[in-house]
């Protein structure tokens, strides 16, 4: 993993930016406005195409009135803050035990071929980034990966690559399970409560 | 009070004291890297587990609290089987490279690997490599041998006061870098190299140059200012290696700036190594006695006030002394230490002291700085003045320019006026000076050195007086002097009317015919070009390249002496090499010389000089102690003109002979004056 940011031109926050940023900032006491530097990354990283460039660093450090080397310090910390370019299309394929044992390696895999790259990297078109990512914590979904905020759930090869392609074409592909399932609930129908209990037993 | 058993024995111990701190009370060694009392508590390297009755893991004493009724135990198979794990863990991406590692032989991970290593590692895998970083010309970076203890991280931050440091990734891929891998922007960065507990951080000078078990270690005291570090001087051949610092808890506590730690490659370079005498315009070598004749030919017949002596600012006690009575015996008063300029005078020595004392600025709640830049004038003072404005709520106001002090600073103004307006009660600041409890005001080389620098000092003075500075138990006036000489030259009384200016105008009209420099180089030289110049010093530097006559001296390495620093406090510096070829140490040069010219002075030893210099100074037998002086009338009745209070000259780092001859400080200098730097000989 590399900690080194990279330089960029110049960045500063929008005014809806500034908006968010300034609600986050009112949580805090005076005088301890650096308690916002994680939330002020996110709204940067946002704005700035979902990357954090050296400029972005220096900007919340500079907004908050913090050493630029503290603010670096967190952004490598955490790994959902990113340090280089990305593709306008993350996608984060959960890898950890309960998606792999449900296959995990066949969506990586389907992505590897659809896409062309390998994890970790993004098309030569800038349109797709391939990350793996730790548990996404909808194991009972497994295996997931999440797409700009959407989570895609119960893939498999084949359904991954149709996302991929919708992506691709410019659609919004539906989110959720990508099997015949309703959220999370039993994959092959409902085992229990099959039947709306009679109304009259209501509160009897 | 919290009571605990430690290894069955009791001890009582304040409220607050760690585990680790009341082990060592009783005597008990805890091994750590990361605890340094000095520091925040970090408790990451996990070295200093002990055990603790009824907790079921072992705990990290440096960070727990001692609580009554606490049961420890740190001599336990469970103890030392704790902390070979640790130990285990930290070797695992550790290098083991000790043999071509700077720190080996003084290093904390390999004296604790011999009592908690095993053998044998047990990891088959690829230990981890780490990038080196480049944090300058001062310090070496070998990150591999990094164990992430953050005592660098945390003194950059809370001691030196710059934020530059970090550790940046998580877990494996955890690194220590500077922000950008920029150079840090400190005098006082390299104290780090001490701090590491490992090789990770080391000189970059002193790479590959010596071991610590073949250095010849001399305790002494520092003259690149006034403060007086005690420091340690590591020699080898006849060549000083490398400075550490020592601990004075009242004086540099454990720090030494860079320009002392690192000026000691100029100890070696442009030397002055035998006499010259000046023949036909040009210095030629010449014997002892050709150059000793020359300098009697033309003192004989001169009158006394034909002859005046400026002391340069690294002057022994003993060499000023001996030069002094000289002086008296050829019938001159005409000597001269404040080649700066400054305005201080003798005679009232409260009124050249810090008299607050170093330690005491932990004491104090209110500070004026007038034309007082500390950070260079005194770097490891700044560090105390910092210490006080974080730990005991000390509040600093400045007169004088604007500069980057690393704390929280109160411009009033650049505006000597502004002190008539404090003393007068008008000025806001008025009301806070009178409530505060122990105030000081430091006067600094920028109100010192101006024009009507008296007229400050008076000014000051008055308001002492008047805010009631100056108690029974407490002396809220200071002078921030630059010149490790400086006090001790007051002491002596070596001070004439009209100071420097007054001598030079006289060389340059032939009033004063022949001027003696006693390593004196920090003024306009082309004043004396008229006048016979006698230069007595190491280097050969301004004064030398005007003299006529060059009697190659000792530099402060190579002699023994007494020097006072800033707060009076007198100090013994000792000899740690000798003076290359035929370079003497000055009194021995003045002893001869006065043979020559017929007055011999009366001490044959350097035991008779120094017992003559004490019987006429009897409080140079108190040895470090910072006492109270007597407080007296000083300095000009007249009112400061209005105007700005200089700023102080940027070459912070070349400020002497010694640090102009030393490579390495004038890399630094280049560097603080932004000239681009290229990779030196000794990057890896």
């Amino acid at each position: 993993m590399s900690v080194s940011i990279t330089k960029a031109n110049g960045f500063a926050f929008t005014e809806a930016s500034k908006a968010q940023a300034e609600a986050h900032i009112a949580k805090y006491p005076a005088g301890r406005q650096t308690s916002a530097v994680m939330p002020l990354l996110t709204i940067a990283q946002e704005q700035n195409d979902g990357w954090l460039s050296q400029p972005c660093i220096e900007y919340v450090a500079g907004y908050l009135s913090m050493p630029p080397i503290r603010v670096h310090e967190v952004a490598t910390f955490y790994t959902m803050y990113r340090l280089g370019p990305v593709g306008k299309q993350v996608i984060e394929v959960c890898t950890t035990t309960p998606c792999w044992l449900r296959g995990s390696d066949d969506i990586i895999e389907a992505c590897e071929a659809e896409l062309g790259i390998k994890v970790g990297q993004t098309t030569p078109d800038g349109q797709f980034t391939l990350l793996e990512v730790e548990c996404a914590g909808a194991c009972v979904n497994a295996p997931v990966c999440s797409i700009h905020k959407k989570y895609y759930e119960d893939l498999d090869a084949k359904s991954m690559r149709q996302i991929i392609k919708a992506l691709r074409a410019g659609k919004t592909p539906k989110a959720g399970p990508q099997i015949k399932r309703q959220t999370s609930a039993p994959a092959g129908g409902l085992t229990t409560l099959k039947e709306i209990a009679p109304a009259e037993g209501r509160g009897a | 009070m919290p009571t605990l058993t430690i290894n069955g024995k009791e001890i009582t111990v304040e409220p607050g004291t760690t585990v680790m701190r009341a082990c060592e009370e009783m005597g008990i060694e805890v091994p750590h890297f990361c605890y340094h009392e000095r520091l925040s508590i970090a408790g990451n390297c996990r070295m200093c587990l002990v055990e603790m009755e009824h907790s079921p893991k072992p705990i990290a004493s440096c960070a727990m609290p001692a609580g009554d009724g606490m049961v420890i135990y740190t001599d336990t198979p469970e103890v030392k089987k704790a902390r070979e794990g640790v130990m285990e863990f930290l070797l695992i991406n550790h290098p083991l490279d000790c043999p071509i590692c700077d720190q080996g032989g003084e290093c904390d991970l390999q004296d604790q690997a011999i009592a908690y290593g095993t053998g044998k590692s047990r990891y088959q895998e690829n230990k981890r490599a780490v990038k080196d970083k480049d944090i300058g010309p001062l310090v070496k970076t070998i990150m591999t041998r990094c164990i992430h203890c953050t005592r660098c991280v945390r003194f950059a931050t809370e001691v030196a006061g710059i934020e530059e440091l970090g550790a940046l990734g998580r877990g494996e891929d955890m690194e220590i870098t500077s922000y950008l891998e920029r150079s840090l922007e400190s005098e006082l960065s390299g104290n780090i190299i001490d701090l590491c507990p490992v090789g990770a951080l080391t000189s970059k000078p002193y790479a590959f140059t010596a071991r610590s078990w073949e250095l010849v270690k001399t305790e002494t005291i520092d003259v690149m200012d006034a403060l007086g570090s005690n420091i340690r001087l590591d020699a080898r051949d006849n060549e000083v290696m490398r400075i550490l610092p020592r601990l004075h808890e009242d004086v540099n506590e454990e720090w030494i700036s860079d320009k002392t730690r690192f000026h000691y490659d100029g100890l070696g370079r442009r030397r002055l190594d035998r006499p010259y005498v000046k023949k036909q315009g040009k210095l030629q070598e010449a014997s002892w006695s050709e150059a000793f004749e020359a300098i009697a030919t033309k003192l004989n017949g001169l009158k006394g006030g034909e002859l005046a002596g400026i002391i340069g600012d690294l002057a022994d006690l003993e060499s000023m002394y001996a030069l002094k009575l000289l002086f008296r015996a050829v019938g001159s008063k005409r000597l001269e230490c404040r080649q700066d300029g400054a305005a201080v005078e003798a005679g009232c020595r409260a009124g050249y002291l810090f008299n607050s004392t170093v330690a005491g600025i932990e004491e104090a709640d209110l500070l004026l700085l007038v034309g007082a830049n500390p950070r260079l004038e005194a770097a490891v003072l700044n560090a105390r003045i910092r210490k006080g404005v974080r730990e005991y709520g000390l509040k600093v106001a400045r007169i004088g320019p604007a500069a980057d002090l690393t704390y929280e600073v109160e411009d009033l103004g650049d505006e000597a006026a502004l002190l008539a307006d404090i003393l007068s009660g008008h000025h806001a600041f008025s009301g806070r000076l009178m409530a505060a409890e122990r105030p000081m005001v430091v006067l600094g080389a920028g109100a010192l050195q101006r024009r009507d620098g008296a007229a400050i000092i008076g000014a000051v003075r008055r308001l002492a007086d008047h805010f009631g500075l100056v108690g029974k138990d407490w002396n809220g006036f200071n002078v921030l002097h630059g010149a490790a000489s400086r006090v001790g030259g007051l002491d002596l009384g070596l001070t004439s009317s009209g100071g420097i200016a007054a001598i030079l105008d006289d060389a340059a009209s032939g009033k004063a015919k022949v001027v003696f420099l006693m390593a004196a180089d920090e003024f306009d030289m082309a004043k004396l070009k008229q006048a016979f110049v006698i230069y007595l010093g190491s280097h050969g530097d301004a004064g030398a390249e005007v003299a006529d006559v060059v009697l190659p001296g000792a530099a402060y390495a190579e002699k023994d002496g007494l020097y006072i620093n800033l707060e009076g406090r007198v100090q013994e510096g000792l000899r740690a090499i000798f003076p290359p070829g035929d370079a003497r140490h000055d009194w021995t040069i003045l002893r001869a010389l006065s043979d020559v010219l017929d007055k011999p002075l009366p001490f044959d030893s350097f035991g008779e000089l120094r017992a003559g210099l004490i019987a006429d100074l009897p409080h140079l037998n108190q040895r470090d102690v910072a006492a109270a002086a007597k407080w007296g009338k000083f300095g000009s009745d007249k009112e400061p003109k209005a105007g700005g209070l200089g700023a102080v000259s940027s070459g912070y780092f070349l400020t002497n002979p010694i640090a102009r001859a030393s490579k390495i400080l004038n890399e630094v200098q280049d560097l603080a004056n932004g000239v681009p730097r290229e990779a030196t000989g000794t990057d890896g």
